[in-house]
């Protein structure tokens, strides 16, 4: 096939020379306190402008700041509702953060969860079918692997369109989005829908016995750990490895890359590839951990939210952990602003949104306060 | 900082008492979508309104909660933070897994679910369902739409084609063409639940088409109300009363009545009554007799000849004398679904199966 002529352009977040900082922490100590202190500096904005906003709207910011507080990290019971939410946030995420670091924008979450969990029923179904009483690891292992390998590959297409075809990435795998609903609309009215599932169309279950237990004795299932784990593989990968190295190469200029004799295409699909897996391995979660089937529900937006989490990320996976967890809190306190303060409920996607656009406008000012500057010599 | 947190600790544990004292049972209500978009959280959440202006009932509620682990945790924490005795989560999708697995959690906590799901043995004793029979509200409107047309075509913009959907859009088919033979009814599944843009496409079309009378089963039936009254043309509208949004177009519309519901709930539980000891009924289901649906109030544009036909079958209704499913009854592609003399009363458990269109409806259950 033809190649065709791209020119990839590094992203908001993605400054290769900061990224060479690594583990050199002493000596470019001034740039590591940068990337701390800008994103903390970044949701303090934030709170202030939302205290604005409730102050608006007639409520002490103060009282909401620590009801916030209170509902996403004040105890053991409430912060398992948070890992709960971070859970699936972290695996999304992955998606935009790995393409990120080669210049390439994949907001493609939402569809590769979706097809990821529908391709992980589809075969979670099937080896139930297939063997009198499958053990559960057995299940559950065959599953993870079907939700990457559909998850992947539908990023990879979008990676696929945009190396060969020169389509852009961020529109396509918006787009999608679509598309996957509308397979995973068309596959549980027909080929796999559950007849008894009469005014909600689901595929057949996966059996109790089957399902992904809880972390011990907690609330928390064991999606959490796949998030983790994801995220710190990913992590290594793309920092740690010549592969990441190349990718980031990639990221930083794709022609002096080309000219290195790095194979553009090749680690386009493979990234694409690891990026979809990911989502598509949260799709799984969601199925095996809540649902038991597939329908509607797994369209459930964290797609969309894992996008911000990347961003706020700066597209590093292993801040991805923690700013997953943030953002499951920030998610699992809306609750709390509805019933104590009255407020509506899309206050909590204020706060959201206000956190995004103020971390996204401090990306600007990278390198461009005195005190974070290196002194040469 | 400590301190700090310590005596917060304390103002909110002294709030709660504070708030205890009086021995109020507390209801939660949860909603899958935001509590005034004119459709089926708005109807839920104008009947939880009314509960709460019972005396001793005292109500919290949440809404845009989406069909995941969060409705199971909103629970939780309006059990275990808000002390909510009875929960009514809404949406149809919260039942199962979330409501099921919840409830088992939670065996003192009376959980009841809009939908009409529950099945004896299967479920857990403290768990209820309850569902209106709209379809009778939307055959009384479908008369009402079949005196008013004037080209004899009439749009249904309908979500997915499940039982639920497909019963109502036959209902107001059956009440349009028991007045108005020649009528036809045009349908377009838009594929899912709120998707705005597809719906203010489906209504424009249908009305270039020449469609002068549009109803919906969706969400939220706002754009398509205000897309038929943009274009002068009448409407009929679906979970609550959505005459603000169309003034001069509005016929009439099928309308939940959650407040009347809900406040029976109220009264059984303050009498001290349970699921689980059976004094309230594990399902609970009821049309227009019963106060769970009701019919708008006619529009201006009404004719007087409409509202006698109208106001005659819904007397009928009311006195439990009507059948709308008798047969004989065929589909829209000319088989015979209920045969002749044979009659499906509204609890029938055949209706809820409901795989077809009537004569009369243009379009096809295949999406």
């Amino acid at each position: 096939m033809e190649e065709v002529e791209v020119t990839q352009t590094a992203p908001a977040g993605v400054l290769p020379a900061k990224q060479t900082a690594g583990f050199s922490f002493f000596a470019n100590w001034r740039s590591t306190l940068e990337v701390i202190v800008m994103p903390v500096a970044a949701v303090i904005v934030a709170l202030i402008l939302f205290g604005i906003f409730c102050l608006l709207q007639k409520v002490n910011p103060i009282g909401v700041y620590q009801a916030i507080y209170k509902a996403a990290f004040g105890s053991w019971y409430s912060f398992q509702n948070t890992l709960i939410r971070a859970a699936p946030l972290m695996l999304a995420a992955l998606c935009t953060a790995l393409p990120a670091r080669m210049g390439l924008i994949v907001i493609g979450n939402e569809g590769a969860l979706v097809i990821g969990g529908v391709g992980a029923t589809a075969v979670g179904l099937a080896v139930q079918a297939m063997q009198q009483n499958p053990a559960p690891m057995l299940v559950l292992a065959s599953m993870a692997l079907a939700g990457m390998f559909f998850g992947g590959l539908w990023i990879m297409a979008v990676g696929a369109l945009r190396y060969f075809r020169g389509v852009n990435e961020t529109i396509c795998s918006l787009l999608m989005n679509y598309i996957a609903i509308a397979i995973l609309n068309h596959l549980v009215n027909g080929p796999m829908k559950d007849p008894s599932s009469l005014n909600k169309p689901s595929s057949f279950p996966i059996s109790d016995d089957n399902m992904m237990q809880c972390i011990g004795s907690s609330s928390v299932h064991w999606g959490l750990v796949y998030g983790i784990v994801a995220c710190v593989i990913a992590w290594i990968l793309i920092e740690h490895t010549t592969f990441g190295f190349k990718v980031r190469t990639i990221g930083g200029n794709i022609r002096a890359a080309r000219i290195a004799g790095i194979s553009v295409g090749k680690l386009t699909l493979i990234t694409c590839f690891l990026a979809g897996a990911s989502a598509g391995v949260a799709g799984m979660v969601e199925v095996a951990a809540v649902h038991g089937r597939a329908n509607e529900s797994l369209n459930a937006f964290y797609g969309y939210s894992s996008i911000l989490v990347a961003f706020v990320a700066r597209q590093n996976a292993l801040a991805t952990i923690f700013v997953a967890t943030l953002f499951g809190g920030i998610l699992a306190s809306g609750g709390i602003l509805q019933r104590s303060f009255h407020l509506p409920d899309a206050t909590i996607m204020v706060f959201q949104g206000l956190v995004f656009l103020v971390i996204l406008f401090s990306d600007s000012l990278y390198g461009k306060i005195g005190i974070f500057r290196e002194r040469k010599g | 900082m400590k301190k700090s947190l310590n005596i917060l600790a304390i103002a909110v544990a002294a709030f709660t008492a504070a708030t205890a004292f009086a021995d109020d049972i507390t209801f939660g209500f949860i909603y899958v979508g935001p509590k005034d978009d004119y459709g089926y959280n708005q109807a839920h959440a104008e009947g939880a309104a009314g509960v709460a202006k019972l005396p001793g009932i005292k109500m919290v509620e949440e809404a845009s909660v989406p069909e995941t682990t969060a409705v199971q945790e909103t629970m939780r924490n309006m059990i275990v933070q808000d002390g909510a005795t009875a929960l009514f989560p809404t949406s149809f999708g919260y039942f199962d897994p979330h409501i099921l697995k919840v409830a088992k959690q939670f065996p003192k906590i009376q959980f009841f679910h809009c939908g009409g799901l529950y099945t004896e043995g299967k479920h857990p004793a403290n768990v209820g369902s309850y569902f209106g029979y709209i379809d009778e509200a939307e055959y009384v409107a479908g008369i009402v739409a079949g005196y008013s047309t004037k080209s004899n075509k009439l749009g249904f913009i309908a979500a997915k084609p499940i039982p639920q959907v497909l019963r109502n859009i036959n209902s107001y088919t059956l009440g349009v063409r028991s007045v108005n033979p020649k009528a036809t009814v045009q349908v377009i599944f838009t594929g899912d639940w709120s998707v705005p843009v597809k719906e203010a496409e489906s209504a424009t079309s249908l009305i270039d088409q020449g469609v002068d009378v549009l109803t919906c089963h969706v969400d939220s039936p706002k754009v398509v109300l205000e897309t038929a009254e943009r274009r002068g043309i009448f409407v009929t509208g679906y979970h609550a009363n959505g005459s603000a949004l169309a003034p001069k177009g509005y016929l009439t519309g099928a309308e939940w009545d959650w407040t009347s519901v809900y406040s029976n709930y109220a009264k059984l539980v303050q009498a001290g009554k349970t699921l689980m000891a059976g004094g309230i009924p594990h399902l609970v289901r009821g049309g227009l007799k019963d106060g769970f649906v009701k019919v708008s109030p006619y529009g201006a544009a009404v004719s007087d000849e409409a509202k006698k036909a109208a106001d005659a079958v819904k007397a009928k209704f009311m006195d439990g004398s009507f059948v709308i499913y008798k047969g004989e009854v065929k589909d829209n592609t000319g088989k015979v679904v209920i045969p002749a003399g044979k009659e499906l009363k509204q609890q029938d458990i055949e209706l809820e199966k409901m795989d077809y269109l009537v004569e009369g409806v243009i379009g096809s259950t295949k999406s």
